[in-house]
């Protein structure tokens, strides 16, 4: 038996290594991988590399008739309607979009597999009310539904979180619905239940494995998709609170003056969008690496 | 077809249920007290007790359920929080600009988005194609609401060509449909290339280049039809990003539409105007994908009804 553990495990780590040579080959998924990089980097030693408090409001950051400065010498990306530094709040504003990005993400990812799973494969009653449920929550437009909870909820960071959570686990869902069907109607699932397996050993040994590849996708391009919501939700005024810094709620705090100030508008709006890109080059690019029955398609 | 339109209706009836039966449920979880703040501040206990039963809100989960959807059949949406005007009402005198945006961004995602799939498939594996490619991710991962106030500030304050926000004028709609077709476009433009590429794989675009036709009928003529079918079938599903984005959209170009009305509704936490609107975008997503499934059919007879 433990050699049988051995050489599944050496097997999935000669898979595991072929996916990153393939990925690393792609220009565009390495442009994405290096800009996460960045702002992972940059989000977890942000105490270490910002160059002044992202709270302090800095007498010399306003123009005497107390406007916002732009990118200078001092200040390398300017200053905000209140004279404080916008390098550091956007770099602080990482951590709040990657904070939310995994967790709001990762629990979506969870609730969406184990509801595509169990629907797909136990069938019956239960693949009706999950999927009819699925398909009820698909007919809420996305926005508007996570707009209804956070004004049911006061929003803080984690509310923000399990918001986005309740919103996006629909569209995986579905697609980890379909893939489970069609793999429990294989014959080696058959051969397993056969064989006395329990539905716990089928589900976690013998279906959860190819689902893996879909899921990663679909989890890669999802945190793309919660950015962008976290933002939206940040920048309509009921995501993120301030001061917290996100990188959607200094544009909600700023946007009055984008005639005036522009940058402190456009530098954010570039962060979300180069984040949210990056994401979705990823993802797109593993979608080829990993589901061979794409490939040509693209 | 009678019994398969009679079925997806009936279908439809139920998920229309589902969704008033969700709303209610969130409505019912607010903690807010809708009676205290219909009453106001200086209301006293037996105001509020009154307005209370006037709602029904002493009545049981279920028969306050029965009489919400029988309202909503009715077409009462319930009554702003602080407005005291009818939710049907408002929205009844907003819809018209948000369908008017809606086109306007429809007209300007299946522009760019199947000008950009055309011209990628035809040059697959180009420069050209991979250049649009790119756009199209671009599009699908800019914030909507950068983008709008980009838009602003380069083609209405420092250009001039446009007025800043506002409805009215041809003029005002413009750049409120780009920013609201600019993420469509990217998804159109990826569904319009993988759509042709397809097709023009397929053997009868091979008989009809045999029969001499040339690049330009054998595109027009022969692929294209079969090519634009399933991009056209999204534009009913897709109607579920428009609701999302007219929230923003028309809260950064001020257009007076049901988004702004939701947008006004969450500064003041007038909740049944956010359920409204919520409704009514759900409903129309649900008639979108009914109209879809039902049209589809009638432009392509090999689509079988089930």
């Amino acid at each position: 038996m433990p050699t049988m553990f051995a050489e599944t495990a050496r097997s999935k780590e000669g898979r595991t290594a072929g996916v990153w040579t393939r990925l690393l080959r792609r220009p565009l998924a390495l442009i994405g991988l290096a800009v996460i990089i960045v702002v992972v980097g940059a989000a977890a030693l942000a105490p270490w590399i910002v160059p002044y408090d992202p709270h302090e409001q800095f007498f010399e950051g306003l123009t005497i008739e107390g406007a916002p400065l732009p990118p200078n010498s001092q200040f390398w990306l300017g200053t905000d309607l209140v004279g404080r530094d916008l390098l550091s709040r956007l770099i602080y504003g990482a951590r709040t979009s990657l904070v939310i990005g995994v967790v709001a993400n990762g629990i979506a990812v969870v609730i969406g597999s184990l509801v595509g799973i169990a629907a797909g494969y136990f069938r019956g009653w239960v693949d009706t009310v999950l999927m009819r449920f699925t398909d009820l929550m698909m007919a809420f437009p996305a926005l508007l539904l996570a707009i209804v909870l956070a004004a049911i909820f006061t929003p803080s960071l984690w509310i923000v979180a399990m918001v986005i959570a309740m919103v996006n686990w629909v569209q995986i869902a579905r697609v980890v619905y379909t893939e489970t069907r069609s793999i429990a109607e294989r014959d080696f699932v058959t051969a397993e239940r056969a064989m006395g397996a329990g539905a716990g050993r089928i589900l976690f040994r013998h279906i959860l494995p190819h689902l893996l590849s879909t899921i990663i996708v679909w989890a890669t391009l999802g945190i793309a998709t919660t950015v962008l919501l976290e933002a939206t939700l940040s920048f309509l005024g009921i995501g993120v609170q301030p001061p917290i810094p996100s990188w959607g709620n200094i544009i909600f705090e700023n946007q009055t003056y984008f005639t005036s100030a522009p940058w402190l508008v456009f530098i954010p709006g570039a962060a979300i969008l180069a984040l949210a890109l990056a994401f979705n080059l990823v993802g797109d690019a593993l979608r080829d690496v990993l589901d061979p029955t794409q490939q040509g398609r693209h | 077809m009678a019994a398969y339109i009679a079925r997806r209706l009936l279908q439809t009836v139920v998920i229309l249920l589902g969704i008033s039966f969700v709303t209610f449920v969130l409505l019912y979880l607010i903690p807010a007290d809708p009676a205290r703040q219909i009453a106001g501040r200086s209301a006293t206990a037996q105001t509020v007790e009154n307005i209370r039963h006037q709602l029904g809100l002493n009545l049981p989960f279920y028969e306050q359920y029965l009489r919400y959807v029988a309202g909503l059949v009715q077409g009462d949406f319930g009554r702003s929080y602080l407005q005291k005007t009818e939710v049907a009402t408002l929205i009844a005198s907003r819809l018209p600009a948000s369908l008017l945006l809606m086109a306007g961004a429809i007209t300007c995602e299946l522009i760019f988005g199947l000008t950009m799939g055309v011209v990628a498939a035809l040059r697959r594996g180009s420069r050209t194609d991979d250049t649009l490619m790119i756009a199209s991710f671009v599009g699908v991962s800019a914030p909507q609401f950068v983008i709008g106030i980009l838009l602003l500030y380069v083609f209405a304050v420092k250009l001039g060509w446009f007025p800043i926000g506002g409805y009215g004028t041809f003029a005002h709609l413009v750049l409120p449909s780009v920013t609201l077709g600019f993420l469509g476009a990217g998804w159109y433009s990826r569904m319009m290339r993988s759509s042709l590429i397809e097709v023009m794989r397929q053997d009868f675009i091979r008989t009809a280049r045999a029969t001499g036709a040339g690049r330009a009928k054998v595109l027009f003529r022969h692929a294209m039809p079969n090519a634009i079918l399933p991009v056209i079938a999204m534009i009913g599903i897709d109607i579920g990003l428009f609701m999302s984005g007219i929230v923003v959209v028309e809260s950064v170009f001020g257009w007076p539409g049901i988004g702004q009305l939701a947008w006004q509704a969450i500064q003041r936490v007038d909740i049944p105007i956010i359920m409204g609107v919520t409704l009514v975008s759900a409903f129309a997503i649900v008639l979108g994908n009914l109209l879809a499934d039902l049209i589809t059919p009638l432009i392509d007879p090999r689509i079988k009804l089930r």
